[in-house]
């Protein structure tokens, strides 16, 4: 970083940060602006779980749901891009696409018989959602890799494997990135819906609102739940800034 | 050093390469030339198994390539390409440290081998080691080619192409500079290219190939003067025949020993056609001539050039 201080004070990241973390930690002195907004809810602020409790638990949720759809969706990208898989190259991609075209509700709905309630149906569900994108960008990724590149490693005596992890990866990884990006914050918004079947969420606040009436908390549920998903987009857009600025 | 026995080369029952025999004499700098899809860069690349040999076989210092492990053989054959290839990645000096760091060379030696490289194509090493290859311009980036190509002292050098993009300055320069290394170091080369004009100005040793096959081998001076046939003839160019033969002889070749001239001299290995061009710049039908130290050896003279 250089040396001009205002330079972090002009990023937005960090007010939005800032801001998160403040409603996050210090919800309750907005109780009398709450009380006024939302006259009929009783009590203004959630009480049954604190916000840094609800949120830690959805973070959970999701680092789970996008780092095994992150594993399975780059070795799958990897297997179809080799020669020895590139027959299966179309049923991945399928494969992927119905994960995304299926409702996560539904997959809840399917997956709370099998499972049983808690936190593993909304894993599952998100997991199946963000696949495709993490697929489809991986694959882009390493087919962006320029052919003449591979072929000088390949001529200068490059075994298989270590074109892939020196050469494909790092080149492939912008734009690995920017689907794990998209997987996560379609993650972020979706993980809410879990809190109907067992999971513990920023979408707790926003279903028990919609049971009892309490427009209040459905407002705390739904500003946090997008604060967080914005911060963790701006997150992915900064260090995907900082990979591209490596490859150039 | 190269030994290349009926090597066949087919795609889908087509051969591309045919029947190909030719040996490459230790030190040589062989120049493979023909058009567009003749099948030139597949043979280039059959040498280092890049593509598998159908049928015939490759020997390099007499032992069979397919009896030696793919990614081994490659280790020990230098190779660079038109459009280089260059890690993106990496720093210059981690491009050039590519093979030596493949062969687990100790880092000390990778970074003396670096820098001696970078000298060697003239890339200032505190200038040019940690930048980036899309900070050079095309003709820097084809000497980092070049010298990652000869950065683990390879026996063979194959290069496929590799001036062919750049324009004409900077490939005129990296065609003198490919001559000076090749006086250097004495690598044996094999040089693709479809331009008479660079293997006229590279090669000890030509090879012209079209549709697969070798039609005609020999030293340059050779094909100019004897062309196998109607198509060599068309290749190496009927017009401007007489500037190419210019361009293959040396002043060496007709000097008058003994006599004396007036003006600059010009050296015993240059080619005819730069002695022509000083008589005409000059306005002089005698130059003196001069050998590697300089001292005066002796004339050459315009009724010399068309003997």
């Amino acid at each position: 970083m250089t040396g001009r201080p205002h330079r972090a004070l002009a990023s937005p990241l960090l007010w939005v940060g800032l801001f998160f973390l403040a409603l996050l930690l210090r919800m309750d002195e907005l109780r009398p602006l709450l009380r006024r907004a939302f006259p009929q809810a009783h009590p203004a602020i959630y009480q049954r779980a604190s916000f840094p409790a609800l949120f830690l638990s959805h973070l959970e949720l999701v680092v789970a749901a996008s780092l095994s759809a992150g594993l399975v969706g780059v070795a799958l990208a990897i297997f179809v891009t080799r020669r020895a898989g590139e027959d299966f190259r179309g049923i991945v991609n399928a494969l992927a696409a119905v994960g995304q075209t299926f409702p996560p509700v539904a997959v809840l709905a399917v997956a709370v018989p099998v499972v049983g309630f808690g936190p593993l149906p909304t894993v599952i569900a998100l997991f199946l959602y963000g696949l495709l994108p993490i697929v489809e960008n991986a694959i882009a990724g390493l087919e962006g890799v320029p052919a003449a590149v591979r072929e000088a490693a390949r001529g200068m005596g490059f075994s298989e494997r270590a074109i892939l992890v020196q050469v494909d990866l790092p080149l492939a990884a912008p734009v690995m990135l920017a689907g794990l990006r998209t997987s996560v914050t379609i993650g972020i918004g979706t993980a809410t819906i879990g809190s109907t079947v067992g999971a513990v969420t920023l979408g707790t606040p926003i279903f028990d609102g919609l049971a009892g009436n309490n427009l209040a908390f459905i407002a705390e549920g739904a500003v946090l739940t997008a604060l967080f998903a914005i911060l963790t987009d701006m997150l992915f857009a900064r260090l995907e800034l900082r990979l591209r600025r490596g490859i150039g | 050093m190269i030994e290349i026995e009926r090597a066949t080369k087919r795609y889908g029952g087509r051969p591309v390469v045919e029947g190909f025999s030719l040996n490459i004499v230790e030190g040589e700098f062989c120049v493979l030339i023909g058009p567009s899809g003749c099948g030139k860069s597949t043979l280039l690349r059959m040498i280092n198994r890049l593509v598998p040999i159908d049928e015939g076989a490759i020997r390099i210092g007499g032992r069979d390539i397919r009896d030696i492990p793919a990614e081994a053989l490659r280790r020990r054959i230098g190779y660079a390409i038109q459009s280089t290839g260059l890690f993106p990645h990496w720093t210059v000096a981690d491009n050039v440290a590519t093979v030596p760091r493949l062969l687990g060379w100790p880092p000390a030696r990778i970074r003396e081998r670096v820098e001696e490289l970078l000298r060697m194509l003239r890339l200032d090493p505190d200038g040019f080691r940690t930048r980036y290859p899309q900070q050079l311009s095309g003709g820097e980036q084809q000497r980092v080619g070049v010298a990652r190509a000869l950065a683990a002292d390879p026996e063979l050098l194959l290069m496929d192409e590799p001036f062919a993009a750049l324009d004409p300055i900077n490939r005129d320069r990296l065609q003198d500079e490919l001559v000076r290394i090749h006086r250097l170091t004495k690598k044996t080369i094999l040089f693709v290219t479809h331009d008479i004009e660079e293997a006229l100005r590279l090669a000890t040793r030509m090879a012209v190939m079209d549709r697969g096959r070798l039609v005609q081998e020999g030293r340059p001076i050779e094909i100019l003067e004897r062309p196998a046939d109607d198509f060599v003839r068309d290749f190496v160019g009927r017009q401007g025949l007489g500037l190419k033969l210019l361009s293959v002889r040396r002043v060496g070749d007709r000097l008058r020993r003994g006599e004396t001239a007036e003006g600059e001299p010009v050296p015993l290995d240059a080619p005819l056609r730069e002695a022509f061009s000083a008589m005409a710049q000059r306005r002089t039908d005698r130059l003196p001539v001069a050998d590697a130290e300089g001292r005066p050896v002796g004339v050459i003279a315009l009724a010399d050039l068309v003997r």
